[in-house]
């Protein structure tokens, strides 16, 4: 079977500086798979490049949508816009918290289900039944997302009221609501505790295994990415220094050069 | 083909573009810096050029000669102008740093319309005639009809202007610590830069060189009142959009652009509707380029 | 020790504002005669009134720094909210303010209905731009520009062709749609900032045309003899006129509410709110941005279109003064005082930033001075306006 996502020779350029360079990828349905990499290293970038937030200056991001309907089906995605991306269903998160602060956390989730329902401007203003039936349906939908998640008792609440390690489940639940069959998390644990950590820990192996979401995962937090991943990448100055299994890049000196300096449980 | 209609049209272009200049740099250098649409920027102009008129009328009342009596009251139109835009900067936008983008902009229309009230109450609706402040140089005579001695003070005004403004950006410290601000303010902070000196300097040079420019209209015009600055602040933002916002040079070569096609169009085709053509350019760049002349497209932090 | 410091601070404001207005505020000059006026006296006013006013304003700017440390504290349901949820205070409420709406003519003078019609004609302008500013984010300054556009097409539709004010009105609200979402579409792929400017530059366009295109719009003198709306053929009094314009405009901003109400809480109008929140993530949810902003600014245009008509009934005359910019910046501040988002927020914005003024007419000259304070002043200590926007609440199954 195909990759659900592969990515080919992906390089981006911000006028002179290489942010990516050359970078080779692929993840296979059903996978929890890890880019790690020193800070600046470009995995920030390699998100918005997937997602359509920049365009890359060139290689392929390929997909290969696992459900029934598209089985077997190649689509290039790059350059698309984020939206379409999305819809194609591709979610992510964001490193630095971004929720609609001014919306309640239901509704947060709620936005998520916009692609998957069709309700125009008449039909907002009408409010018939098939609007009332899927308004009743998303919410009913985005409520069990909070339920899975363990966020269902911050309903009505504010999204920025939430506390920091329930904001960031918050954009994982949002995510979800637009269908993936890929997750990308960009630093899900960071700024999390311990035992929030273990939460998240648990919560990403629900998500592969109840729903099937493949997860892609930018982490730093090593004991997280060791216990959870079934591959990893590296990488470092937009290039890739290994691949392989968790042991492997344990004890991978490449990737042990990369990351000294820097404070890293690498032998977690 | 008549030609000496044409230089007519292109030489009152370049003065146009001369005053555009000196305005569109203020508020590309704001929006370099905070990223921001500074609306009072064309009313600090008219400040200053009140400032200058008051100045003038003044000092000529108790005698002063008349040389000292324009020098000086350039002199306070730059700096009343510069404490203007430096009080503005701490009442209407300091507070709202970390606020929704929408905050500072309705601030900002907030601070254009209070002084445009400000200078309406205290002052008065009508236009004031502006006296000549330059005198017509007998050694450019011949040139007179061609280019009058004002016209001819403007454009020199702008190129030092422009000269001075570079030096300050590129060889001076605090020149430094603006380029360091607008590329990433939190860095520029840990790097121990004081950001929010830097931002009021920029108001208070920016503030300046909208003064200079204010004046040196008001004395090519002849007239002024409380309203003049809003038609030709939003050109002149016209014109840093069309150069490229956030880029110096682009800004002034983005005037000149707009000044000498204006200039064409008011010539060749209808004065009545130059306001309109000059929107016109601002909607037809920013769909084919939004980035400027001059302009590096963003890509947007995420 | 702090209060000396504090009188310091204020002390130094205080010379600070003397120096700065002083050239404007105390000399006036008299270029005819060529004579200097000097008018000490309101150096005296800046002088205390800057003292005591920066003393409130560091007050007021510690009080909003101490509530930044605590925003995360619950927030209290507002005062309108709870009586909009309370059935049995609401509905009789409502009904007292229906009966009242309905007899107002009939109470009071034909004056006080023409207020009140203009009045309400700015609530329905305050609720067309809530769509653009309040729920979408889009900065919008030549909003006007779209109410011009209504009155000219009522005006000179009904010269030309005697079409009638039923008929306009529509087509008032369709075609400001229409230049809604031309104007919209060049800079969709544009930050918000140059959306302001655009805009602003759109509403002196439209001005400059009204002004200058003679042939069409017959210049500054305007149209006049535009006829009020018909009434079953039946000629109306002055005063039986201003009252049935009167229940129009009633019908009007409940039409208004109503589809607005709905528009607020359905999958379109969580899309605008989202895009106000973070442009980035709500297109990573699967937005189209391009589409949501059009559909906003559209949809927030066709209001002021429509009302342009009911204004060219009104006052049966029109010309460019009607339109200027001014407009738009009171129809912004209306949206800013009442409450970005919030409906009842901008009705309540709409009556007292137009009703007020009229009955203060000794003031009328600080009216201007006083819209600016309110731009700034609310954007730094109330952003969220005078009556919050309350989302709604779900309530499900445990």
């Amino acid at each position: 079977m195909k990759p659900i996502l592969e990515v080919k020779n992906l390089t981006m350029n911000f006028g002179g500086l290489k942010a990516i360079d050359n970078l080779d990828l692929f993840i296979d349905k059903g996978e929890i798979v890890a880019l790690i990499g020193p800070n600046g290293a470009g995995k920030t970038t390699f998100f918005n490049c997937i997602t359509g937030i920049y365009k890359p200056t060139d290689g392929d991001v390929n997909i290969t949508r696992p459900d029934k309907e598209h089985n077997g089906k190649t689509q290039r995605i790059n350059g698309l816009n984020p939206y379409i991306v999305t819809r194609k269903g591709l979610a992510r998160t964001f490193q630095n918290i971004r929720l609609f602060s001014s919306m309640s956390v239901l509704e947060n989730v709620m936005i998520g289900c916009h692609p998957v329902t069709k309700t125009g401007v008449l039909g907002a203003i009408l409010r018939g039944k098939s609007t009332r039936a899927e308004e009743k349906f998303i919410a009913e939908k985005s409520y069990s997302i909070l339920k899975k998640i363990g966020l269902e008792m911050y309903v009505n609440e504010l999204a920025v009221n939430l506390p920091y390690g329930a904001q960031r489940r918050l954009e994982i639940a949002r995510a979800m609501a637009t269908d993936p069959f890929l997750l990308l998390l960009d630093e899900p644990a960071a700024g999390m505790n311990p035992k929030e950590t273990q939460r998240l820990h648990d919560l990403i192996l629900k998500i592969r295994d109840e729903e099937g979401i493949s997860i892609l995962l930018i982490e730093h937090d090593m004991k997280l990415v060791m216990s959870l991943s079934e591959r990893i990448y590296v990488v470092d100055y937009g290039k890739k220094i290994g691949e392989g299994l968790p042991e492997d890049i344990r004890n991978n000196p490449v990737v042990i050069k990369a990351y000294l300096g820097e404070e890293v449980e690498i032998n977690a | 083909m008549d030609f000496s209609y044409l230089g007519q049209l292109l030489l009152g272009g370049l003065t146009r573009g001369s005053i555009y200049a000196l305005l569109a740099l203020g508020y590309t250098m704001v929006y370099g810096i905070i990223e921001l649409i500074n609306f009072a920027h064309g009313d600090i102009y008219m400040v200053g050029a009140f400032t200058a008129l008051i100045a003038s009328t003044v000092l000529l009342n108790y005698g002063v000669p008349h040389l000292a009596a324009i020098i000086l009251a350039g002199v306070a139109a730059v700096i009343y102008s510069s404490a203007y835009g430096y009080t503005v900067e701490k009442i209407a936008y300091k507070p709202l740093r970390n606020a929704s983008r929408l905050a500072p902009l309705i601030s900002a229309i907030g601070a254009s319309l209070f002084l445009e009230s400000y200078v309406l109450l205290l002052q008065t609706s009508d236009f004031l005639p502006f006296p000549a402040l330059i005198p017509n140089f007998k050694f450019w005579a011949p040139y007179e009809s061609l280019f009058s001695s004002t016209e001819l003070v403007i454009l020199i005004t702008t190129i030092v202007v422009m000269i001075l403004l570079t030096v300050l950006i590129k060889f001076t410290k605090i020149g430094k610590a603006m380029r360091a601000t607008s590329q990433d303010r939190v860095m520029a902070a840990l790097m121990g830069i004081n950001v929010d000196r830097v931002i009021s300097i920029t108001f208070i040079v920016g503030s300046a060189i909208a003064a200079i420019g204010g004046v040196l209209i008001a004395s090519h015009i002849g007239q002024i009142n409380f309203y003049m600055g809003f038609i030709a602040g939003i050109k002149a933002f016209v014109a840093a959009v069309l150069g490229g916002i956030g880029s110096m040079p682009g800004a002034v070569l983005g005037s000149f652009v707009l000044g000498l096609s204006e200039s064409l169009f008011t010539g060749y085709v209808s004065s009545d509707y130059q306001d309109v053509f000059a929107f016109t350019i601002l909607v037809a760049i920013l769909i084919f380029r939004p980035s400027g002349l001059l302009g590096r497209s963003e890509n947007q932090k995420v | 020790m702090i209060v000396m410091d504090e009188i310091k601070k204020s002390c130094v404001a205080t010379l600070w504002f003397i120096f700065l207005t002083f050239p404007i505020a105390v000399i006036k000059i008299d270029s005819i005669n060529n004579t200097v006026k000097w008018r000490w006296l309101n150096m005296v006013y800046i002088g205390v009134g800057s003292f005591f006013l920066s003393m409130l304003w560091r007050y007021m700017i510690k009080k909003k720094e101490m509530g930044g440390q605590k925003e995360k504290k619950k927030k209290e349901a507002g005062f309108f909210y709870k009586i909009s949820q309370n059935r049995k205070i609401f509905i009789p409420l409502c009904v007292l303010l229906g009966v009242f709406t309905i007899l107002f003519p009939h109470i009071f003078s034909m004056y006080q209905t023409t207020i009140m019609i203009s009045a309400l004609i700015y609530v329905m302008l305050g609720l067309g731009l809530n769509i653009v500013v309040g729920l979408a984010g889009l900065l919008d300054l030549g909003y006007v520009a779209f109410f011009a556009l209504g009155a000219y097409l009522y005006a000179l539709l009904n010269m030309h062709y005697g079409v009638s004010f039923w008929v306009a009105l529509p087509l008032g609200g369709m075609l400001a749609a229409l230049f809604g979402l031309v104007l919209g579409y060049p800079v969709l792929k544009l930050r918000g900032d140059y959306l302001a400017i655009v805009t602003l530059g759109f509403g002196e366009i439209i001005r400059i045309i009204s002004q200058n295109w003679d042939a069409v719009t017959f210049g500054p003198s305007g149209i006049a003899n535009i006829p009020p709306p018909p009434f079953f053929g039946v000629k109306l009094s002055l005063q039986a006129t201003s009252t049935y314009i009167f229940y129009i405009i009633v019908v009007l901003v409940i039409f208004t509410i109503f589809i607005i109400n709905r528009l607020k809480d359905s999958r379109i109008g969580r899309a605008w709110v989202a895009l106000k929140d973070d442009e980035i993530a709500c297109q990573s949810m699967g937005i189209d941005k391009g589409k949501t902003k059009l559909t906003a600014f559209a949809l927030g245009a066709t209001w002021a279109g429509m009302a342009g008509v009911v204004f060219a009934a009104k006052t049966t005359f029109i010309n460019p003064a009607s339109f200027t910019i001014w407009e738009s910046i009171i129809i912004l501040c209306i949206v800013v005082l009442g409450g970005m988002g919030s409906i009842a927020g901008v009705i309540s914005g709409a009556l007292l930033l137009i009703l007020l003024p009229e009955y203060l007419r000794a003031f009328a000259q600080y009216r201007m001075l006083a819209f600016a304070s309110v731009l700034i002043l609310m954007m730094i200590f109330r952003p969220n306006g005078m009556i919050e926007n309350v989302r709604k609440i779900y309530k499900f199954k445990q």
